[in-house]
């Protein structure tokens, strides 16, 4: 079972209109790097350089990435990652 | 018409129209409402607003709707709050309560964000509004979501005190209990989002949502006389409320309402939930995300969406933060209460509780005009001071047995 990666509506336009496409075990930033090449814009999109864009949320199995290693999060076969824009709420 | 230009993204700066959307699609930004202030400055006089009614609608102008508002006509307006019996006690000069625990219907601020958000889904056409909240946005939205005759989801965490969900309810919303914290039911809605085509307040129309927290700060200027305080003191969750404050106060120089601007701008977080006040207090502009654990479950987001744009507002103005124990904050809701006959939620202690460090440590100047932002009602939260009030004093009922009472409170 591969990688699952749930898309956001901003991102579905380089995915093909998909909401979930599969991509490699790796790191959460060798995931990207991977999925740029299938669905080219989208590393650019969500990471510059090495790093997370600021207003991205990454989940690995529905817990937040940067409650366990940034980018260097691990991902193995059969992980969910969910790629999600920050949204507001509260005061 | 209305004045709105557009949406900018407030990273890359990359321009969109006005549609349902929320984030740049290029860096994932989020997306803000751009308007066109010279022509606003011709329109929009210090007269013609004291002309219009007493509510939120008097800045029309510098709202982001097309046409009238059909949403939210009672809300806003609360009171500005001479507080001299609580200034005396603190030491202070010219202290004010901005006074939202009064806000129509639903007593909290959010009634203001609200109605902007569902004057704005009507227009966009939609018939189904949705929220993720942690509890005065759901009352929020249930209460003018059934005056407008929209269709209601609502997602709250399940763990959100019984007084709440029950003040939800009573409205007749869908209302969805998440088996997580607020941050997960977030997570949770954008997916929703994603799926559904309904208006989400705080996702889809969120860059006009957030726009209705500006009115706070407008009547805040008004009511002072024309001018902005040189100290605000705001409860940060998300961190939007802040940074709408202070852009409220730069628009009214902008179009010459006011003059200067020289206001000191303070975030007050709960020390369960503060990783706005922990970046600022270090320095640094990176937002670390916590798990909230705190009374004050609607400051309780550990994953502040704007949190980085609070703490630029509050560097450039100036200001500063605190952050505060459970006990500061049950204390300070006493205090409030005592002193000026104000019963604020939890929020609200951790504003006042956070006012009373920062004057403390000199942060806050004790000559300084300053203005607490007290977001929510007391009763929505009674939980968090049981136990911590007195107790009644039990009698019969006959005049012995009250004589005997008074002769123990008059011994007190």
């Amino acid at each position: 079972m591969p990688v699952t990666v749930k898309i956001p509506v901003p991102l579905q336009r380089l995915t093909q209109g998909k909401e979930e496409v599969e991509g490699e075990p790796g790191t959460v930033i060798s995931l990207i790097k991977s999925l740029d090449q299938k669905y080219p814009g989208l590393a650019e999109r969500i990471s510059e350089g090495d790093k997370l864009r600021r207003f991205v949320n990454i989940y690995v199995n529905e817990e937040d990435v940067r409650f366990k290693e940034n980018e260097e999060t691990k991902v193995k076969d059969g992980d969910e990652v969910s790629i999600v824009p920050a949204i507001a709420g509260g005061l | 018409m209305g004045f709105v230009r557009g949406l900018k993204c407030r990273e890359c700066g990359r321009e969109y129209s006005v549609d349902p959307i929320y984030v740049c699609e290029f860096c994932f930004g989020p997306l803000e409402v751009v308007y066109d202030y010279e022509g606003i400055k011709g329109i929009l006089t210090r007269e013609k607003i004291v002309s219009r009614p007493q509510n939120l609608w008097r800045y029309k102008e510098l709202l982001p709707i097309d046409g009238e508002p059909t949403s939210g006509l009672h809300s806003g307006f609360t009171p500005l709050v001479r507080a001299d019996k609580l200034a005396a006690h603190l030491g202070m000069k010219r202290l004010y309560i901005k006074d939202d625990t009064v806000t129509h219907p639903t007593l909290s601020f959010k009634d203001r964000v609200v109605a902007v958000a569902l004057s704005k889904a009507r227009e966009f056409g939609f018939n189904t509004v949705a929220c993720a909240s942690t509890g005065n946005l759901a009352h929020s939205v249930s209460a003018h979501g059934a005056a407008g005759g929209f269709k209601r989801f609502i997602f709250i965490p399940a763990s959100l005190e019984k007084s709440k969900i029950i003040a939800s309810l009573v409205y007749e919303p869908n209302l969805i209990a998440v088996e997580g914290n607020y941050d997960e039911v977030n997570r949770l809605c954008s997916e929703v989002a994603n799926k559904y085509k309904w208006a989400f307040v705080n996702i889809n129309i969120r860059p006009f949502y957030a726009e209705g927290s500006k009115t706070q700060g407008y009547e805040i200027v008004e009511q002072l006389g024309w001018r902005a305080p040189d100290v605000v003191v705001v409860p940060c969750a998300s961190g939007s409320l802040l940074t709408k404050i202070w852009k409220s106060f730069k628009e009214m120089k902008e179009i010459s309402l006011i003059n200067d601007l020289n206001t000191k701008v303070f975030s007050a977080q709960a020390t369960g939930c503060s990783p706005i006040v922990a970046a600022i207090k270090e320095g640094v502009d990176v937002i670390r995300p916590v798990k909230p654990d705190t009374i004050a479950k609607s400051l309780a987001i550990g994953n502040p969406a704007d949190g980085y744009y609070a703490t630029q507002v509050v560097k450039e103005s100036g200001g500063y933060g605190a952050d505060v124990s459970d006990e500061e904050i049950i204390d300070a809701i006493k205090l409030l209460a005592r002193t000026e006959g104000i019963f604020g939620e939890t929020a609200g202690g951790v504003t006042l509780a956070s006012a009373i460090r920062l004057i403390e440590s000199g942060h806050i100047d004790r000559d300084a005009v300053t203005v607490l932002c007290i977001t929510g009602n007391g009763l929505k939260t009674k939980e968090a001071v049981e136990g911590h009030t007195g107790e009644p004093y039990h009698i019969n009922p006959n005049l012995k047995s009250f004589e005997e009472a008074l002769e123990k409170i008059n011994s007190k």
